[in-house]
């Protein structure tokens, strides 16, 4: 459905997106994870024809982003990452806008937003500028569907929602993917990840992995625990001394971390680092051994590209 | 498909409706600055003087002296506000910025008027704000020649004489109104036509409604159309409304054709729409659209349209400068047709250079439209 080959984007010195290239399948939802910077939102807007790469290709159903943009622009849906529908107008007036520009009516596809335009129905006299950060993005998400577009591209649809309404918007996009449109979905919140038939994580202007959620937490190879305990800051500090650590980051209320593979078998044991630590005068110690999230797979990816990324330049 | 675009038309006009009847400020500088414009610039900010506080030293008392003094006091244009006995007290008054002229009669007027002809009166003024300084003593001067004329020839048989009869044609009274009434029609129209359309447009772009309506079957001539249209009838309201006003408020008659003031009047709108889509392509920004067109389109048009300070005398480059703004055109043509009452055939060229500006503002402003955001 959507094929892109060597897309590059500069803006002046600053290297957006750098040879970018992937396709997306008709009815799968897509998910470009990255943390803010990476070169999402100029993704989304070379693909959604609003602005033009500086190399490369990427037609969007047999439709080039360049030539053909008019028919491109006739069958898409774009959300951008800022809100931007009409503050001033109500919620009902800034649908039946952009139902209007598209050549359609409400009640046509009215199925397709039926589940969350119920949802905004109480507050439909309201001016959109006065809804909750959760509705903004519901109402945004259904103005972008009115016209059932045959892609759908959502840039960071998440962002600044409360976790309920997150969970009813992800399931949302379920429903759409059942209507057999094509999601494009970008996100900070690795966690929505598992959400997505495949993610693409992304880091300074390009991909570092391409692959289902499931398989890129299978080709985590590293042991990873996760360490707590009564003092977390000076924890941290203590970790990154020992002297077998591979890596080591706070998430959430733990701190994972994952050790060398080829230091001796004793340092990387439990036994081993639980004897530094409390040496350390660590209290109410925790490690236990868990399973990679995307995140932690998302840090290791992003660890050994800038590893791949000093190298040449050590030569030079 | 036509009626599908149509309704897809009237339903954006009817937003951009929203948008400005639902910001009280915007309606306001919609629909009543016109009205305080014609209103301040045809009362207030008058250049004309009316009842300038004079004070008068007069030694002789005499028959002359009191016939002049009545004969200021009597026209519009001052008020005798006391007698005074001492140069030194002039100055005083001066100071506390209570008078505008003295007039200082030199001693035994009449006497040195009949026999030697050496009467002198003397005109004091503050020099400080020349217009006015300038414009109370040709006042004074006027109303004392004509004195004058009236009353010492009638008495001595001179073998020549010279009398300069002024007439100011199609404003015979001199009101400034009959200047001001055309440029605020030209500036209000130029304002509400360029700067709101290029900042309702910045504003789509600003918010980010802009990437919106990019990525859609909307074609950039119906966002154009449909961004420009309600601006164009609110231009019509406020043409009617400043016409009406000019007419009843300030009594500046229309003297020529209202349909030839009309047309002339709808070519000027479009070449200010067309200015401000122009503006509104290259910023992206509110605040940036009414910097440029408040700087680069308003302060001209206030400046150099003659509506405050003649052209005539200003250096060349300015006459140049005021030659290229579209509203001095079309000031000057209103000026033609409303006050002279002339015909088509004197501003022709007036609305040929207008027609110009407006085909190619215009066909600019459609290609400079962006069908991307950069």
């Amino acid at each position: 459905m959507i094929k892109v080959e060597h897309i590059a984007k500069k803006y002046g010195k600053v290297e957006a997106l750098q040879d970018i290239s992937f396709e997306v399948e008709a009815g799968e939802i897509y998910g470009i994870i990255g943390p803010d910077g990476a070169g999402k939102t100029t993704l989304f807007r070379i693909l959604t024809t609003l602005i033009l790469a500086d190399k490369g290709n990427a037609c969007l159903n047999g439709w080039d982003v360049r030539k053909d943009y008019r028919l491109i622009r006739n069958n898409i849906g774009y959300m951008p990452g800022r809100f931007s529908l009409y503050q001033d107008l109500s919620v009902e007036e800034n649908l039946q806008f952009f139902a209007s520009i598209f050549k359609t009516r409400i009640e046509t596809n009215y199925h397709l937003i039926k589940d969350i335009y119920q949802q905004l129905a109480p507050f439909k006299k309201r001016r959109a500028g006065a809804l909750s950060g959760g509705m903004k993005q519901k109402l945004a998400l259904c103005c972008a569907l009115i016209h059932k577009p045959l892609i759908l591209f959502l840039d960071e649809p998440t962002t600044g929602v409360d976790p309920v309404s997150r969970k009813e918007l992800w399931d949302l996009l379920k429903q759409l993917k059942a209507e057999g449109i094509t999601l494009v979905v970008s996100t900070s919140y690795m966690d929505e990840a598992g959400r997505c038939d495949r993610i693409a994580l992304m880091l300074k202007g390009h991909f570092l992995s391409v692959d289902t959620p499931q398989n890129i937490v299978n080709h985590y190879t590293d042991d990873l625990w996760a360490v707590s305990s009564c003092n977390m800051s000076k924890l941290l500090t203590d970790l990154k001394n020992y002297p077998a650590m591979k890596s080591c980051y706070a998430f959430g209320d733990v701190h994972h971390i994952s050790l060398q593979q080829q230091a001796t078998a004793y340092t990387t044991s439990q036994q081993a680092l639980q004897t530094y630590l409390e040496n350390l005068h660590h209290n109410e110690l925790s490690i236990r051994k868990i399973e990679a999230s995307i995140e932690d797979c998302f840090m290791e990816l992003a660890a050994r590209s800038s590893l791949e990324n000093k190298k040449p330049k050590q030569y030079v | 498909m036509y009626t599908n675009r149509f309704s897809t038309f009237l339903s954006f006009v009817r937003k951009e409706c929203y948008h400005i009847f639902r910001d009280r400020w915007t309606t306001i500088i919609l629909l009543i600055m016109p009205v305080l414009m014609i209103i301040l610039f045809g009362f207030a900010i008058s250049t004309e003087v009316k009842n300038a506080h004079i004070v008068v030293l007069d030694p002789s008392q005499d028959a002359a002296t009191h016939a002049i003094v009545n004969k200021l006091a009597t026209s519009e244009y001052f008020t005798i506000d006391r007698y005074v006995y001492d140069l030194k007290e002039i100055d005083a008054l001066f100071k506390k910025d209570k008078i505008g002229m003295c007039i200082v009669f030199s001693e035994r007027f009449y006497e040195n008027m009949m026999h030697s002809g050496d009467a002198h009166i003397q005109l004091i003024a503050d020099g400080s704000d020349p217009n006015y300084a300038y414009t109370l003593t040709q006042y004074a001067t006027a109303l004392i020649s004509t004195y004058q004329q009236e009353n010492l020839f009638q008495n001595i048989k001179l073998p020549y004489q010279i009398q300069t009869d002024i007439k100011m044609l199609y404003n015979p009274t001199l009101k400034g109104a009959y200047n001001t009434v055309p440029g605020v029609l030209g500036m209000v129209l130029m304002l509400i036509c360029a700067m709101m359309t290029s900042i309702s447009i910045a504003r789509e772009k600003e918010m980010g409604n802009m990437e919106i309506l990019l990525v859609s079957p909307l074609k950039p001539i119906t966002i154009i159309l449909s961004k420009t249209v309600p601006y164009i009838i609110l231009s019509f309201i406020n043409f009617a409304t400043i016409l009406l006003l000019s007419v009843f408020a300030l009594k500046v008659p229309i003297a020529g054709s209202l349909g030839l003031i009309i047309l002339i009047s709808c070519i000027f709108i479009f070449v200010s729409l067309a200015l401000g889509l122009l503006i509104s392509t290259l910023v992206n920004t509110q605040m940036v659209a009414m910097l440029i067109s408040g700087v680069v389109l308003m302060f001209p048009v206030i400046l150099l349209s003659g509506m405050i300070f003649p052209v005539e005398s200003m250096g060349v480059f300015f006459q140049w400068l005021a030659k290229i703004l579209p509203a001095n055109w079309y000031i000057a043509a209103i000026r033609k047709v409303m006050i002279q009452g002339l015909g088509i055939t004197s501003v022709v060229k007036e609305i040929i250079v207008l027609l110009s500006m407006a085909v190619v503002l215009i066909a600019v402003s459609i290609k400079k439209f962006k069908v991307r955001i950069e």
